[in-house]
């Protein structure tokens, strides 16, 4: 034991290449290394490399020529593309005003003391930790149009005397798409929100509730303005997964019925890979980047506002 | 909390509490159900008379063992948890490291480097999948685990990275120098003193990047092709499906299997993983 706490705390003359890690530059370059290899690879040059593709006619197996921005051109003038565009930002809107109010709500009501709190905790979380895949295919089944048990429940509670053909209506697909983005979301923003409640003082509230404020007052003007930090984190990062889905939609309608719920993702996937026009699909998963692009800023700007202060 | 009479309580408690536990918990209930009930109960239409969907008094294990002996539901289930592992370790590794390096060194670009390592964990894989299928075709590496292992960090470094910068600021600098004058190199100070001190925050990024890895699809999805190296969610989305039949049994007991291995691993560190949730969120 001695002998090991010499030798670890008196090392005699290290050797060079040790030396050289006693210079904080050199290590840090040293512990970067692997990261920037990783990232450098599989992140910075795929995205060189899509734009690249994104402007020739390569197909799969075909390096394609030069052909500037014919790809783009194409599919702005393609309806299933605008289409995709504008469920993509339906979704998106939709999904993220639901997410939040219903997260909220959720996470006021965790924040009370009651029994099985842990548990019940640790039970709502679980729709974000299942692998959406699978989870979706529950959602799939349970919204299938001969089987459907949500209908089953609608009929007997009196509510619809003729099926409803869920995924087979584009209006009714979409509902039923955002439904399970909904249900997907909503455990994530409770618990982060729940962890920006659990920071608020309880003695604001009970200061101001001795002040006569009613419990919507309280809300209004002590835990939303206190929670708006942490809310707009968890929304801006919502944003960009929920703009970026593929899961959902490839599962439950696979962009159907006739291609009216296809999101930018799932349309890049079967153009580019369903398809193998790789550059065509390059170009529409591109499409996406000027918005993820500008909600990145935005929440940069934000942190650095946040740090600076 | 709540002042007044008792049914305030459970106007704007138990009910809105209860309706949010059947809204998320109902698909679960119905996978296990599902996954157990034969096929003469499940392929009755949705008005058929005396028919009650949400229990069986005939439950069998068809579906389960269908999976294992006709499908390649074993491997799917080995491959995931290989891959899973593997990329775990490799972005644990490199977070840890690229973590430390970023909150406790000097050294220039230090502050451009970690808002460029935060930007690419808000890159979603859905923006590069079809140039990186090219790039994993170039390198020979489609079809393997490989693939996989070596791609999921791009999604799980920065996350790790983040989180345990977060961890590493709150080690006191003291420590680190006390060791140091004790005679121990940087390298020594680092991985004996300081790493050690930051092991909740590893356990919560292991966690956290262990069920991200588990979940990840389109990846899975376009780098793998024979069904012998597919994951579980890929596995389950091709296999069980004969062009447009589904058969909801196995497909709901492959997708409560599937699930099993990360519920398992998530009851075991609830409070990691909520930690690495929030901790990810907050930065």
């Amino acid at each position: 034991m001695a002998i090991a706490e010499t030798r670890l705390y008196m090392p005699q003359a290290p050797r060079p290449r040790l030396r050289l890690l006693e210079d904080e530059r050199w290590l840090a370059l040293v512990l970067l290394v692997p990261t920037l290899v990783l990232l450098g690879m599989f992140i910075a040059y795929p995205f060189m490399r899509g734009i690249l593709l994104s402007v020739t006619n390569a197909r799969v197996g075909v390096p394609g020529d030069f052909v500037g921005f014919a790809n783009f051109y194409k599919i702005f003038n393609d309806g299933i593309f605008r289409t995709s565009v504008y469920n993509t930002f339906v979704y998106t809107g939709v999904t993220t005003v639901f997410k939040l109010s219903l997260g909220l709500w959720l996470a006021m009501l965790l924040n009370r003391n009651f029994r099985g709190k842990a548990f019940i905790r640790a039970f709502i979380l679980l729709p974000f930790i299942i692998p959406t895949v699978l989870s979706t295919f529950a959602w799939k089944w349970m919204f299938d149009p001969t089987f459907s048990v949500l209908n089953w429940m609608l009929y007997h509670l009196g509510l619809i005397t003729s099926r409803i053909n869920w995924l087979g209506d584009p209006d009714l697909a979409m509902i039923s798409i955002i439904i399970v983005n909904i249900w997907r979301g909503v455990p994530f923003f409770a618990i982060s929100l729940l962890a920006g409640l659990q920071t608020i003082s309880p003695e604001l509230n009970e200061a101001a509730a001795i002040d006569g404020a009613k419990p919507w007052q309280r809300f209004w003007h002590i835990t939303w303005p206190l929670l708006l930090p942490v809310t707009l984190v968890v929304v801006l990062f919502s944003v960009i997964q929920t703009f970026a889905d593929f899961q959902i939609v490839y599962v439950m309608t696979g962009g159907g019925p006739a291609n009216a719920t296809h999101l930018f993702a799932t349309y890049a996937y079967q153009i580019g890979i369903g398809t193998g026009l790789l550059s065509e699909g390059a170009a529409i998963a591109l499409a996406m980047f000027p918005v993820l692009f500008l909600v990145v800023i935005f929440q940069l700007l934000y942190i650095r506002r946040v740090e600076v202060r | 909390m709540i002042e007044g009479a008792a049914w305030r309580k459970w106007a704007f408690f138990y009910v809105p509490m209860a309706l949010f536990l059947v809204f998320l918990l109902f698909p679960f209930y119905w996978m296990v159900i599902t996954s157990v009930r034969p096929d003469s109960e499940l392929y009755r239409p949705w008005n058929s008379i005396n028919y009650n969907p949400f229990w069986t008094w005939k439950p069998t294990l068809d579906h389960i063992t269908y999976l294992f002996e006709e499908t390649l539901f074993a491997s799917w289930l080995w491959n995931t948890t290989f891959i899973a592992l593997a990329s775990t370790a490799i972005s644990l590794v490199c977070g840890v490291f690229a973590g430390y390096a970023l909150s406790r060194l000097n050294f220039p670009f230090a502050g451009s480097l970690g808002t460029g390592i935060f930007i690419t964990y808000l890159v979603p894989q859905t923006l590069l999948f079809i140039p990186l299928a090219e790039i994993i075709r170039n390198y020979r590496l489609g079809d393997t685990p490989w693939s996989l292992i070596l791609t999921y960090p791009t999604f799980l470094i920065p996350f790790c990275t983040w989180l345990m910068m977060g961890y590493f600021k709150a080690v006191p600098r003291e420590l680190e120098e006390c060791a140091r004058i004790d005679g121990a190199s940087r390298w020594q100070a680092m991985l004996y003193i300081v790493i050690p001190v930051a092991i909740p925050g590893i356990l919560s990024a292991g966690i956290f990047a262990f069920t991200l890895s588990w979940n990840e699809f389109i990846y899975a999805l376009v780098f793998l092709s024979s069904p012998a190296q597919k994951t579980v969610p890929v596995g389950v989305t091709s296999e069980l499906i004969r062009g447009d039949v589904f058969f909801w049994g196995p497909l709901m007991a492959g997708a409560l299997l599937g699930s099993i291995p990360v519920a398992i691993a998530y009851s075991f560190f609830v409070e990691h993983y909520v930690a690495g949730l929030t901790g990810s969120v907050k930065g």
